[in-house]
């Protein structure tokens, strides 16, 4: 009974009916009730008239449980998995001043197995797509190059 | 065949097999109107306002347990439904709405009576559509009726462009509906209705716990059954009234906020709650941690997101009420009534500790008398709808319900104005039963303007206004936990009621008397025409007993410790 009060992080992903309004109408369920999402993110699944949203939230066992048949209850959602031994992903985009020393994001981006996508007159824009907490390290580890702007996609996860 | 979209709507409702809309015509839903006119198929009814159009559908839908239809225009003809729409909501309600909506190159421009309908509805519909090619109207306005009924019954809301309606396109209707990603769950789960069962046989002191799923589910004969069978009490929230009828020896009464004792202790003591079609609402449970604190539970709801939301749940079975007693029945032949006996005595005891009672008058009527009253000269035949607050806890407490459907009022939304447009629903669904709606000083003035249409159409609803002078439930609050204060519900300003009921083509009583009130509802049932009873009654009754919002039920306040009248006369 533990965990059922306490707060924890849950990544749901809603396969829904891909129709104009369904994005709306999961987010305001969200909204309606109060609870947070802290990343989405939505795409068709290929070949089919579905949609894959990816949700990142907190909530308690009771929270979760109610959040899950509530989306149930919404007419175009057609699953609900709620992830337990998952498969999860992240990317991220970061955009440097050309000025910065160019093999150092390289080799730490390197790490985290990305790498540069794209350098121009002035900025140098790196890429990496990992676990949502190496994405995080990743960030900080970046701070020391002056990141001019930082764009994180939100999390996809598949159930392993 | 080739015709409208107007025309798609009308065949569409002809083909549910409605023969009631109500409705309000305007600007953009007017193709659809200019198609009324045309056919034959259905009749529809001018509310003079789209709230009361839609509490009329309601009430015909609750009555008749079909779909109720009734259709408005965009804007302020749309935002004017959404507190009928919600109403039906909280109360699943089995409801299409149609609206118009300005034409398609228009949305998004803030054009004249355009506002987002789908955005504003969504909380308080079951589903709504926003139609956006004229190929897709007849799929969606076939999927808005199976929606509405199916499953737990909700309103649909379905919002069609002015210029898709004037459009011509060729119209099938569909026989059948798929929607991949919504399947109903309605047989129980088999294991565990044996599981629920094990419980019975074992408990000592069950409790049948009865909701408006097992009204929506028209189960109510399966539910009498289980009870004769097992000789399990029950009790009923104030939407289950009439299931199992109010001569039932097994039937304690109504429980919650304004229960009587035995029904709210026999929750506080119950060992075994067996929840049909009940969602365990705060008005119900009282405090929750006390509710039923003894108890294992089984919770019977279609509604998955029903079960597991307030309290926890031993036995959940997610499915539909007479499916699942169907499923039970053959399972109970083992179970021993006289196991409960001891439980029975306990309960009868407490019937007879604090029964439901008043302390009638000689002076003035008591609006508990009227109420009673009513049930004596009209009793089994009539259907009675409410409004909102004391009288509707009253008719409650005191009517004597005879069977489901019977009594109809907002309980979810608590919507005042609710009964009588709800009451010109129902008598037009059943034009040979007598209705009435039971109501207040406050709650009638909401949607007066009623009057119009009951009078033109010659529907005749008896209105029974139990009149207080006061905000009455509000007043009561003020009483008990305002140090009577009473801000802003002294009613003591007032219309002529006889004169505004007369100047509309109703007819009024003014009633001080019991043999007033007998020889003015006597007459309103001869005259057959919509009327007005205004009945005065003492101003300071309170509704008894009462559980303070928050409290444990079993900590009620009862008659006997109030004074006679509440306050100074």
């Amino acid at each position: 009974m533990a965990n059922s009060t306490t707060d924890e992080r849950r990544v749901i992903s809603v396969i829904v009916m891909n129709e104009s309004s369904v994005l709306a109408r999961v987010t305001a369920l969200f909204a309606g009730r109060g609870y947070n999402i802290e990343s989405l993110t939505v795409a068709p699944i290929p070949n089919s008239d579905m949609s894959h949203i990816t949700i990142q939230t907190k909530g308690n066992a009771r929270v979760m449980e109610q959040i899950t048949k509530q989306l149930h209850k919404l007419i175009p959602v057609y699953k609900v998995i709620e992830h337990e031994e998952m498969v999860e992903k992240e990317m991220v985009l970061i955009k440097f001043p050309i000025a910065e020393n160019l093999s150092d994001i390289q080799a730490l981006c390197g790490a985290y197995n990305g790498g540069i996508a794209n350098v121009g007159k002035e900025m140098v824009i790196a890429q990496v797509a990992d676990e949502p907490r190496r994405i995080k390290h990743f960030i900080e580890a970046a701070q020391r190059y002056n990141p001019c702007e930082i764009v994180r996609s939100g999390v996809v996860a598949i159930e392993r | 065949m080739q015709m409208s979209g107007a025309q798609m709507v009308c065949e569409a409702i002809i083909a549910e097999g409605v023969k009631t809309v109500f409705g309000y015509p305007g600007g953009a839903i007017m193709h659809v109107y200019d198609e009324i006119y045309k056919q034959n198929g259905f009749e529809h009814i001018l509310n003079r306002h789209e709230q009361a159009a839609v509490h009329a559908a309601d009430g015909y839908a609750r009555a008749t347990g079909e779909v109720g239809v009734a259709m408005v225009t965009s804007g302020p003809g749309f935002t004017n439904a959404v507190t009928g729409l919600a109403t039906a909501y909280m109360d699943s309600t089995p409801m299409v709405v149609i609206s118009g909506q300005v034409p398609l190159s228009l949305i998004g421009t803030d054009g004249f009576q355009e506002i987002d309908a789908v955005g504003i509805s969504r909380p308080c519909t079951k589903h709504n559509f926003l139609v956006r090619s004229l190929e897709e109207l007849p799929r969606i306005l076939k999927e808005a009726f199976y929606i509405a009924r199916s499953g737990r019954p909700g309103p649909v809301l379905v919002d069609i462009p002015k210029d898709i309606t004037v459009e011509i396109g060729t119209f099938t209707y569909p026989d059948t509906v798929n929607i991949p990603s919504y399947k109903p769950t309605y047989k129980g789960n088999k294991r565990q209705i044996e599981k629920a069962v094990e419980a019975i046989k074992t408990a000592k002191k069950p409790l049948l716990y009865i909701g408006g799923g097992v009204v929506l589910s028209n189960a109510y004969k399966l539910v009498r059954e289980l009870s004769e069978k097992t000789q399990i009490p029950a009790v009923e929230t104030l939407m289950a009234r009439g299931v199992m009828g109010a001569d039932n020896p097994l039937l304690l009464g109504m429980l919650g906020m304004h229960g009587n004792y035995a029904s709210n202790m026999a929750m506080s003591e119950t060992d075994l709650v067996i929840s049909l079609g009940a969602r365990f609402d705060d008005r119900v449970t009282g405090k929750l941690s006390e509710f039923a604190k003894y108890a294992d539970i089984i919770h019977v709801d279609i509604d998955a997101a029903n079960i597991g939301k307030l309290v926890d749940v031993d036995y959940p079975i997610v499915g539909d009420i007479t499916q699942v007693l169907k499923q039970m029945e053959p399972l109970l032949d083992d179970v021993n009534p006289e196991r409960y006996n001891a439980w029975r005595e306990i309960l009868k005891r407490y019937s007879e500790l604090h029964p439901q009672s008043y302390i009638d008058s000689d002076e003035v009527i008591k609006p508990q008398w009227a109420i009673e009253r009513i049930g004596e000269l009209v009793g089994k035949e009539a259907i009675i709808t409410s409004d909102v607050g004391q009288h509707q806890m009253w008719a409650a407490q005191h009517y004597p319900f005879d069977r489901p459907r019977q009594w109809i009022n907002s309980g979810g939304l608590g919507t005042m104005g609710f009964g009588f447009p709800a009451a010109i629903g129902v008598k037009r669904a059943f034009p040979e039963k007598r209705v009435i709606n039971i109501t207040g000083d406050g709650s009638i003035l909401m949607n007066m303007q009623e009057l119009v249409t009951a009078a033109e159409y010659k529907i005749p609803v008896i209105n029974v206004i139990l009149n207080n002078h006061f905000l009455g439930m509000v007043r009561q609050w003020q009483t008990f936990f305002y140090e009577k204060r009473y801000s802003e519900t002294d009613l003591t300003f007032q219309p002529n009621w006889k004169a505004l009921a007369e100047a509309c083509g109703g007819i009024g009583y003014d009633v001080e008397t019991k043999e007033e009130f007998d020889a003015a509802l006597k007459d309103a049932i001869e005259q057959d025409k919509v009327c007005f009873m205004n009945v005065s009654t003492n101003r300071f009754e309170n509704v008894l007993p009462m559980v303070p919002a928050g409290g444990a039920l079993f900590n009620m306040m009862l008659p006997s410790k109030i004074e006679t009248d509440g306050e100074e006369k």
